[in-house]
């Protein structure tokens, strides 16, 4: 093929201390294609881009731009060789307008603004590619879908002819990624080469041109997208095959866990967190909450474990009112919480291993001496645990800030299952965590449900609460938009319940 | 492989360096001296010179090594004191009004039962010391734990209204009548006096900065409370999904941090001055501060620290005889904080040397 090449990385290495995050890398972009940029959590996908976008300058290689080389030292070099890229997290200033945000800092902002010109200008480019947005709404007032077009808009505006976008759809509703990778296209038709960084499978197939895996930091293929299949992809991204079981399923058990009657709470900034919300969780059961990041989500996990405070409405566990009981209390009745910033709120990231053990427990008799801990039960206690779970750890006296994401999930697990809690929360238990952690994680949430705990599942990732759960519930704006029996639901009505159409009524399972 | 040149980069390091964590301390001592030798010099001393006849004044003879052990015991017992409620991210540096007030409360019951038997007297000023610094710390605990009240202001700001309501009292009803007009009390009774030690001027206090040191240390690290504390200081998010009682914990480390400095405070005028007096405290509570954070709260390094401290105010004294200002010495406490802190960042990074174009050769 001799279709001329946007971009071209040569050998690029970049080392982080402890790490190799890319190592000897090759990576270009095509006129005219979407490369998907395929990898698991921490394989350098982002690393490489950052590279690329300025952000971090490379220990070894060379970044060439339609042939040339070209030294990028900072963002902004980047986007003079036309290299934008949108993060996950987007820059933009809330209290401006989407025109003013797309203007701000580019080079070919006039001293004298004449917001017509430049709203008429935006409004050509917005069109042409299909990334419908309203010029002059104020950012905080858009969806999250309508800040990444802000941002899209951006790069496009500053010239970017290769624009990257970092896990665009984490984020959004499969109805808005079905538009983003629309919109992706008609870029792509008029000559832009885009890059998406993906670790999910499906994207690749719906809409790359060709794929470049990464694992470990290095790129292990680039393939056009008809060579590839599903499988294959995986194999490559995870180096050995992944076997997903299929869950047995459980006989409904009358016994209700968790009953949540009416219940409201306020969000951080006061407004309203949660409305109304109504559903049961029931003995063995894994009852998942779908929705995007955001919508209620934390605020329902610190209800139902006590750490917020109910406003109206009532918390029932195994059938006793606990509305309004410390979180401790709401501990003892057997609930137990896997928060979902890990080493913010779960761990105490400077303890160690033996201190993070007993945070739940440090107050029982068995580890009870009078005004002391018993440190020689609490060590045993911990040494078992480790062993159980399968926590690799280089002692039990170093920081477990030392540990990796996926250790520090099954030590959080390891302590919160070992309570023996009747409900168990566990709010995006995989995040961050690689393909091997993340089911050997779901793994042992199934095993628990087979026990007989009653375990809510909040999750972004609709994969996941697929996977898991008996019953689906979705959030949208604070508010249960829908309850769907697992077996019964699609992804297309999951989608329109994200988004709000509410379809309320406890379907029964 | 050609390569044209290094250059030196700062990366963080993902495990802090053990061997630094040992060797920064003794070289933020080395750097403080060093700056300090550089004002020394401009202003006509020998640096050498002073440095060594500083020494020798705080450790060089029995008068020396017993005059920095009375200064270690109070900058001890406020250290133990401070170092408690730093653990929890308490940042209490009130420690000098703390130190005051629990002088006061012995002082009150010196000069209320001159005629008292040490077996009750003793103890009852130590009691009524540590209570009264408790409260003291107390004031300013019990609105951070319900309003977060910044309780570095607060505690800064009673240090004032303590040492001032001490002055109202030396300077008016409590002034000795056969005083000549000094700001002092009467003289304690024998009850209420510390025995002192090895024929000096050292007292029985220092059993006390011991005492506190090893019953800080059980606490801190083997009982529950203890435990939660240190959950707390690390983590306040982790305290709180933990179903751990922080309003409670904020109030408790702060009445038990003022008590150590109240009884600070108490060993000073029952051990040293046998009365309560203007300028009772040369800023022992503010010298603690700094003897805390270079111990790195451990209660054992504490005492140590204590002593370095001590030794550096003895020393300060003797070299005034040669003209050189005792603000010498508050500015060798102040680089040392300095060095000490900006140490410890250090021991999160290291400098890495790379190749600045080409291909590193393997």
């Amino acid at each position: 093929m001799s279709v001329p090449l946007l971009v071209e990385m040569v050998n690029i290495t970049k080392k982080f201390p402890g790490v190799v995050a890319n190592d000897q890398v090759n990576f270009n972009v095509r006129e005219g294609e979407i490369h998907v940029l395929l990898g698991e959590n921490g394989s350098g996908k982002s690393t490489l881009m950052s590279v690329l976008s300025g952000l971090y300058r490379p220990d070894e290689g060379d970044i060439l731009v339609g042939g040339i080389k070209y030294n990028l030292r900072s963002p902004r070099d980047a986007i003079k060789a036309g290299i934008g890229m949108v993060h996950q997290h987007f820059k933009l200033i809330d209290s401006f307008s989407v025109a003013e945000n797309v203007i701000l800092g580019g080079d070919g902002t006039p001293m004298i603004l004449n917001k017509k010109d430049i709203e008429n200008n935006l409004a050509q480019l917005s069109e042409r590619y299909g990334l419908r947005i309203n010029l002059s709404a104020m950012v905080w007032q858009l969806s999250v879908g309508e800040k990444q077009r802000v941002e899209i808009i951006k790069m496009l505006y500053r010239g970017s002819q290769v624009l990257v976008l970092d896990e665009p759809t984490a984020v959004l509703t499969p109805q808005e990624a079905e538009e983003l990778f629309d919109n992706l296209r008609q870029m792509a038709a008029a000559g832009r080469g885009i890059v998406v960084i993906t670790h999910k499978l499906n994207e690749v197939m719906a809409i790359a041109d060709r794929v470049t895996v990464l694992r470990r930091g290095k790129a292990v293929a680039t393939l056009e997208k008809q060579e590839v299949n599903q499988r294959d992809l995986a194999w490559l991204m995870v180096g050995q095959d992944v076997v997903f079981q299929s869950r047995k399923k459980n006989p409904p058990d009358s016994a209700k866990v968790l009953e949540l009657k009416q219940v409201n709470c306020l969000s951080d900034l006061g407004l309203a967190g949660l409305t109304d919300i109504d559903f049961s969780v029931y003995k063995g059961e894994i009852f998942g909450i779908a929705g995007v990041a955001g919508n209620g989500q934390r605020e329902l996990a610190e209800v139902v474990a006590g750490l917020r405070a109910v406003n109206g409405g009532q918390l029932l566990i195994n059938g006793t009112d606990v509305t309004g009981l410390s979180p401790r209390r709401i501990m003892d009745r057997g609930v137990a919480l896997v928060p979902e910033d890990r080493l913010g709120t779960g761990l105490i990231p400077n303890l160690d291993a033996v201190d993070n053990l007993i945070l739940k427990d440090y107050r029982r008799d068995l580890l009870r001496r009078g005004p002391f801990v018993n440190r020689r039960v609490a060590r045993s206690n911990a040494q078992q645990m480790v062993d159980r779970f399968e926590v690799s750890l280089r002692s039990l006296d170093a920081p477990v800030k030392l540990m990796s994401g996926g250790n520090l999930q099954r030590l959080l697990l390891a302590r919160e299952i070992t309570s023996q809690p009747h409900l168990l929360i566990a709010v995006y238990p995989v995040r961050g965590l690689d393909i091997k952690a993340t089911k050997a994680v779901h793994d042992l949430l199934l095993e628990q449900r087979e026990q007989g705990m009653a375990i809510l599942l909040i999750s972004e990732d609709l994969e996941e609460i697929f996977k898991l759960s008996d019953r689906i519930g979705v959030l949208c704006g604070g508010r249960l938009t829908g309850i769907l029996p697992a077996e019964a639901a699609d992804i297309e009505e999951i989608g329109l319940l994200m988004m709000g159409s509410d379809r309320t009524g406890e379907t029964a399972s | 492989m050609i390569i044209r040149g290094t250059r030196l980069t700062i990366e963080k390091r993902l495990v802090p360096s053990s061997s630094a964590y040992l060797v920064i301390p003794f070289i933020s001592i080395f750097m403080a001296l060093l700056v300090g030798s550089i004002f020394l010099y401009f202003s006509g001393h020998e640096p050498v010179a002073v440095y060594y006849k500083m020494f020798k004044g705080a450790f060089g003879s029995r008068y020396g090594i017993t005059e920095t052990i009375v200064k270690a015991i109070p900058l001890t017992l406020v250290g133990l004191g401070v170092a408690l409620a730093f653990r929890m991210q308490l940042w209490n540096i009130g420690g000098e009004g703390q130190l005051y007030m629990g002088a006061f409360a012995a002082t009150w019951v010196a000069l209320t039962f001159p005629e008292g038997s040490v077996w009750w007297v003793m103890p009852a000023m130590i009691a009524l010391g540590m209570l009264a610094g408790g409260l003291w710390a107390l004031l300013t605990a019990i609105p951070k734990a319900i309003w977060g009240v910044n309780e570095i202001i607060t505690t800064l700001m009673l240090n004032y209204v303590a040492i001032l309501w001490v002055d109202y009292l030396v300077y008016g009803p409590w002034k000795d009548p056969a005083g000549f007009n000094f700001p002092l009390t009467a003289v304690f009774s024998d009850a209420a006096t510390l025995p002192g030690l090895f024929d000096s001027r050292v007292h029985a206090g220092l059993f006390f900065g011991i005492v506190a040191a090893i019953i800080l240390y059980l606490v801190v690290y083997h009982t529950r409370w203890g435990y939660e504390i240190r959950v707390t200081g690390e983590n306040p998010g982790a305290a709180r999904y933990a179903g751990m009682n922080t309003t409670r914990n904020i109030m408790l480390v702060m009445l038990f941090s003022g008590a150590l400095c109240g009884l600070a405070g108490m060993s000073e005028v029952s051990g040293i001055g046998h009365r309560l007096q203007h300028g009772l405290s040369p800023g022992y509570g503010y010298t603690a501060i700094i003897v805390a954070w270079l111990s790195r709260l451990n209660p054992f390094a504490v005492i140590l620290v204590a002593i370095l401290f001590g030794g550096l105010q003895v020393g300060g004294f003797i070299v005034q005889t040669s003209g050189i200002p005792s603000s010498m010495v508050y500015m060798l406490q102040g680089l040392l904080l300095f060095f000490v802190l900006g140490g410890e960042l250090l021991t999160g990074y290291r400098l890495n040397r790379v190749p600045a174009t080409g291909e590193a050769t393997k």
